[in-house]
């Protein structure tokens, strides 16, 4: 016979300290104060200081005149420009170094990701070689090393090093030729446009017909010609609107053409050089992690080896590889910020260095530099959780 | 029985492999030759390396100066390595005062023993150590380096530099951010919202942010912060910003291996009448932190390497000493072999932890290999 226990202990009972409910209120009630406190005796601090020193705070500095030059600005800026401009140029500046060395990260990473795996055991250690030598330097030694011991090592304008006679090095960086559009050039980027969008919708209706039929149509063939195919005859139709000023050495330096800053070079060789040999691991691990038996079934199921590595290996190994290599983008952003070590005019050089020695806002300043890469990474995290959720192993 | 059977009686011996599937020159049609394109590759390398490393070798090695003591020593035309041997004691301890270094070499001495201690898996008692790698040195570590007291010379952290401060940012990044990283992780993975809700903000906003911005908002902000009359080290202020940037990675890093303890664990724990810290402590903790070490040694290397940024503002580590070095105006011109020289000696100390990393890997991963 069963009898209730007399010495269990009941709901509502007991000490209320022993209630887990109230205790973690209890707890949280506490850290909320400590955390409070600790806050609010910094913002006192903080405020008294900034009275002490005569600091005001707000934004209104933004409105200032900025008052000093920018080696490299994408958009119209002089030095009457106010300090909201330096903002926005030094972002702009970010903005173009991340985007060439991710695109330079991406490809140099993916060839030695695949040389290492490649049978030629020359080619897969010299791959590894890479990979050792470059992830286990710091990126600023490489960025000075780059900037001091190469770029800063070329000769003086006039003994420039050429490329095809149309590129230049020099200890000034390098000058390039400058297309200069003529008129009915527009017409070709809207063929583009509309390339872009045709391939696009192509790609949409081959999906739904093969789903439909079953049959498949070449669709990256199609959609190559497309894209390449459609501006280029628009190109030439308009009658090549498209004139190339070289560069000329006329004294002591280059006239025309564009003069691209040896920071900017060092800065993008030194990023792309880095995160690719950590791209090449990731690409590598990601390629290894598709089971062989699938590869194996592939080969039983007689596919072409070709349709094995775009149809099997690939699409399971790009689960692991897209959400490790965004991560390696937002590093890569995050690192252009090293750009301040050599002096190329990105977002912390020149708002969080110069613009901020001279207005002394070194709170906003901070803040707004801090609020931009957090954006960049959080949105870039919410994309990577929509892609994740989307392509997750879907188990039934 | 006849002898011109249809059947041998006797196995026949092995023949050798071909001659061309044997030996040096087997190896090199296996690896290196099999197939025209991998020809082409293997000569393409071969031109490479030839053309790369040869002559990086010859300028390093074969027509480099190494003996001497001022700039005319350098006659080769390879790489002049005087100009780090001439400054070799300034790389090493930065200003320390020359009649104080004893204490610097006790200190990573000490530091050594600890952590050879700790990386071999032989060696027994690895809790104390660790223990006392996590509060005891760092007290004497501390009286040491600083000074000030037991009647030793008091050295400002103006005077440290060089591989000495170098390694000093690095162990106390290390030391102050694993525990740190652990309370955050298990904050992440509490129940209580207010808790958790702390530290995901604390973590997402140190990982979304450049370690230089830290490193300027803890040069130009944390004096604001403490009331004014306060004197904040510069150094104590790069190390609580690399402490807390680098506690939110660790932390993320420790959630991995929390994530994969299965709820069994815990709940078996719970059954025993364990508490929250009993349980954490003694269950999933060890386990969880003993998976992750690959991990966390990773995040080491990447703290480590990392430890250079603080030449941007304005504090002497063993880059910044040598490129202190590159504006001496008799040594100008050497930027190549400060470079070459800086580059080797951070990888040696990252190469040497990764391999150490890959192979507790390797002896925790038994049985799940392909």
């Amino acid at each position: 016979m069963l009898r209730p226990s007399t010495t269990l202990p009941r709901r509502g009972r007991g000490p209320l300290w022993r209630n887990p409910a109230i205790r973690a209120l209890i707890v949280q009630a506490v850290l909320f104060l400590v955390l409070a406190a600790f806050v609010g005796y910094l913002v006192h601090n903080t405020l008294l200081n900034l009275e002490a020193r005569g600091i005001h705070t707000g934004f209104g500095f933004l409105e200032g005149r900025a008052g000093f030059a920018i080696p490299q600005t994408l958009i119209e800026y002089t030095s009457d420009s106010t300090y909201g401009k330096t903002f926005v140029i030094g972002l702009l500046n970010t903005l173009l170094v991340s985007a060439l060395g991710i695109v330079a990260a991406t490809i140099i990473g993916f060839m030695v990701g695949i040389a290492r795996l490649s049978p030629n055991w020359l080619l897969a250690r010299l791959a590894t070689i890479y990979v050792e030598a470059f992830r286990n330097i710091p990126l600023l030694v490489q960025i000075l090393f780059w900037y001091y011991a190469v770029l800063r090592a070329l000769p003086s304008p006039r003994q420039s090093l050429s490329l095809f006679d149309a590129f230049f090095f020099n200890v000034r960086g390098m000058v390039m030729p400058d297309p200069q559009p003529l008129d009915g050039f527009a017409a070709t980027p809207w063929a583009l446009l509309i390339a872009v969008v045709g391939a696009i919708l192509f790609g949409l209706f081959a999906k739904r017909r093969q789903a439909r039929t079953g049959q498949a149509l070449p669709v990256y063939w199609i959609g190559a010609a497309l894209v390449i195919g459609l501006p280029l005859i628009v190109f030439l139709l308009t009658g090549s609107p498209l004139e190339w000023t070289l560069p000329e050495l006329t004294g002591f330096n280059f006239r025309g053409g564009i003069n691209i800053l040896p920071e900017l070079l060092a800065l993008w060789l030194a990023l792309s050089i880095y995160t690719a040999a950590f791209i090449a691991e990731i690409v590598r691990s990601g390629i290894l992690s598709v089971s062989h038996g699938q590869t194996e079934a592939a080969r039983s199921l007689s596919l072409p080896e070709a349709i094995t590595l775009r149809k099997i290996v690939i699409p399971q190994a790009m689960r692991v590889i897209v959400p490790q290599m965004t991560s390696q983008y937002l590093n890569l952003i995050k690192n252009s910020s090293l750009a301040t070590a050599i002096g190329y005019p990105d977002l912390v050089a020149v708002f969080a260095g110069t613009t901020l020695n001279q207005t002394g806002q070194a709170i906003e300043i901070i803040a707004m530099t801090m609020a931009v890469y957090l954006v960049i990474s959080l949105t870039v995290s919410f994309l990577m959780n929509l892609y994740n959720a989307r392509t997750l192993l879907k188990e039934r | 029985m006849t002898t011109d059977s249809t059947f041998r009686t006797e196995m026949i011996d092995a023949r050798e492999a071909p001659d061309q599937s044997r030996g040096v020159i087997g190896w090199f049609r296996a690896n290196l030759f099999n197939g025209p394109i991998n020809s082409i590759v293997s000569i393409v390398v071969i031109v490479l390396l030839a053309r790369l490393v040869w002559p990086f070798l010859e300028w390093a090695i074969i027509d480099a100066d190494w003996i001497g003591t001022t700039r005319d020593a350098c006659t080769g035309d390879g790489a002049c390595w005087v100009f780090i041997s001439a400054r070799f004691e300034s790389i090493i301890y930065g200003f320390y005062p020359e009649a104080a270094r004893w204490r610097v070499d006790i200190v990573f001495a000490l530091l050594a023993i600890l952590v050879a201690w700790l990386a071999v898996p032989k060696m027994s008692r690895k809790k104390w150590v660790a223990l006392f790698t996590l509060t005891g040195f760092p007290i004497i570590a501390f009286f040491l380096l600083v000074g000030g007291s037991f009647g030793l010379e008091y050295v400002p952290t103006r005077a440290w530099g060089g591989l000495m401060l170098t390694l000093t940012i690095a162990v106390v990044g290390i030391v102050g951010s694993l525990p740190l990283g652990i309370i955050l992780a298990l904050g992440r993975r509490s129940k209580m919202p207010f808790v958790k809700g702390i530290c995901v903000i604390f973590i997402e906003f140190w990982r979304g942010v450049p370690l230089i911005t830290v490193l300027f908002m803890a040069s130009v902000m944390l004096p604001l912060f403490v009331p004014g009359e306060l004197d904040f080290d510069k150094l104590l202020r790069a190390l609580i910003g690399i402490m807390f940037f680098w506690s939110a990675y660790m932390a993320e890093v420790i959630r991995s291996g929390l994530q994969a303890i299965g709820k069994g664990q815990n709940e078996a724990g719970q059954a025993l009448g364990l508490s929250y810290w009993q349980r954490t402590g003694l269950i999933i903790l060890p386990q969880a932190l003993k998976m992750v070490i690959p991990g966390i040694v990773n995040t080491f290397i990447a703290l480590f390497k990392d430890t250079s940024l603080v030449l941007i503002i304005g504090l002497f580590d063993l880059l910044a000493i040598i490129r202190a070095g590159l504006t001496d105006s008799n040594w100008l011109g050497f930027s190549t072999e400060g470079y070459v020289f800086a580059a080797a000696v951070y990888w040696i100390f990252c190469f040497s932890m990764s391999r150490y990393s890959q192979y507790i890997e390797r002896r925790l991963n038994t049985g799940h290999k392909r």
